[in-house]
């Protein structure tokens, strides 16, 4: 069971529905700045990337080696962390694939977001477990609002 | 011959949140061996069933790709740095052209 909040700024809420929107229907994909606490994270930025899956792009994103690099790079000069990724599933659920749980890397967020025929639908963001076998769901708080977040459970699911 | 190994931030919960750790190694495979060996949580995260590297685990020496050197073999000398540099891929569902 996971505890875990990820904290977003409503103005950055509504700039990946619109990213992903844009890119629909491929799957859009950008990293997440901001910090990490304890029991919280903030994402505080993002930094919209390029999909590298240029043969698959609407099932499929890819980053490479030098786009992490790039991420790391902006989150010091914005006295930021690297905290985590987010992509679109294009006419998909917001949930982790198994293409997803098998490309994870554990700690960072994953957000995902559904965007169904062109419109964002739900975001979902998640944890990989540390035994690679399943997920935990963080809770994301829209800062703007004081109202429940968009979507996110508390919880592990299998995938 | 001492070298420097680059813990990426998603894997320093495993190695005591320390960012660089030195071993005395002479290949990157052995280097790897070795962290691995004292951090054993770390080996599913950098090693597939077969025991190959992750495809998205990427490994440098100083900043040459190991894969365009001699991949595990790749000799490292006294100050060598070994990067593990991550990818970031993901999806939403098989592709119906059946590309992974």
């Amino acid at each position: 069971m996971s505890d875990t909040w990820l904290q977003i700024a409503g103005g950055l809420v509504q700039r990946m529905r619109a990213l992903g929107a844009e890119a629909y229907p491929q799957e859009c994909c950008g990293a997440l700045l901001g910090r990490d606490g304890e029991t919280a994270r903030e994402v505080l930025d993002l930094l919209p990337l390029t999909n590298r899956r240029n043969d698959s792009p609407r099932n499929r994103f890819e980053l490479t080696p030098d786009d992490v690099r790039v991420a790391e790079q902006t989150a010091r000069e914005r006295h930021l962390e690297l905290i985590g990724w987010y992509h679109s599933h294009p006419d998909a659920p917001a949930r982790p694939s198994e293409f997803d749980r098998q490309h994870a890397w554990p700690w960072y967020s994953y957000i995902i977001l559904s965007v169904q025929k062109g419109e964002a639908q739900e975001m979902t963001s998640w944890r990989l477990h540390g035994d690679r076998g399943s997920y935990d769901s963080e809770s994301i708080v829209c800062q703007a609002t004081i109202s429940a977040a968009p979507s996110g459970a508390i919880g592990r699911e299998r995938v | 011959m001492p070298v420097k190994v680059i813990i990426p931030t998603p894997l320093r919960a495993y190695v005591g949140k320390q960012e660089t750790i030195e071993f005395e190694a002479s290949t990157v495979g052995e280097a790897l061996h070795l962290l691995t060996t004292r951090y054993g949580e770390l080996r599913k995260h950098l090693y597939a069933d077969d025991g190959r590297l992750r495809s998205f685990v990427n490994v440098y020496v100083n900043e040459e790709d190991i894969r365009y050197l001699q991949k595990d073999q790749t000799r490292l000398k006294d100050g060598d740095t070994v990067s593990i540099v991550p990818s970031i891929a993901g999806g939403s569902r098989p592709s119906v052209t059946g590309k992974i």
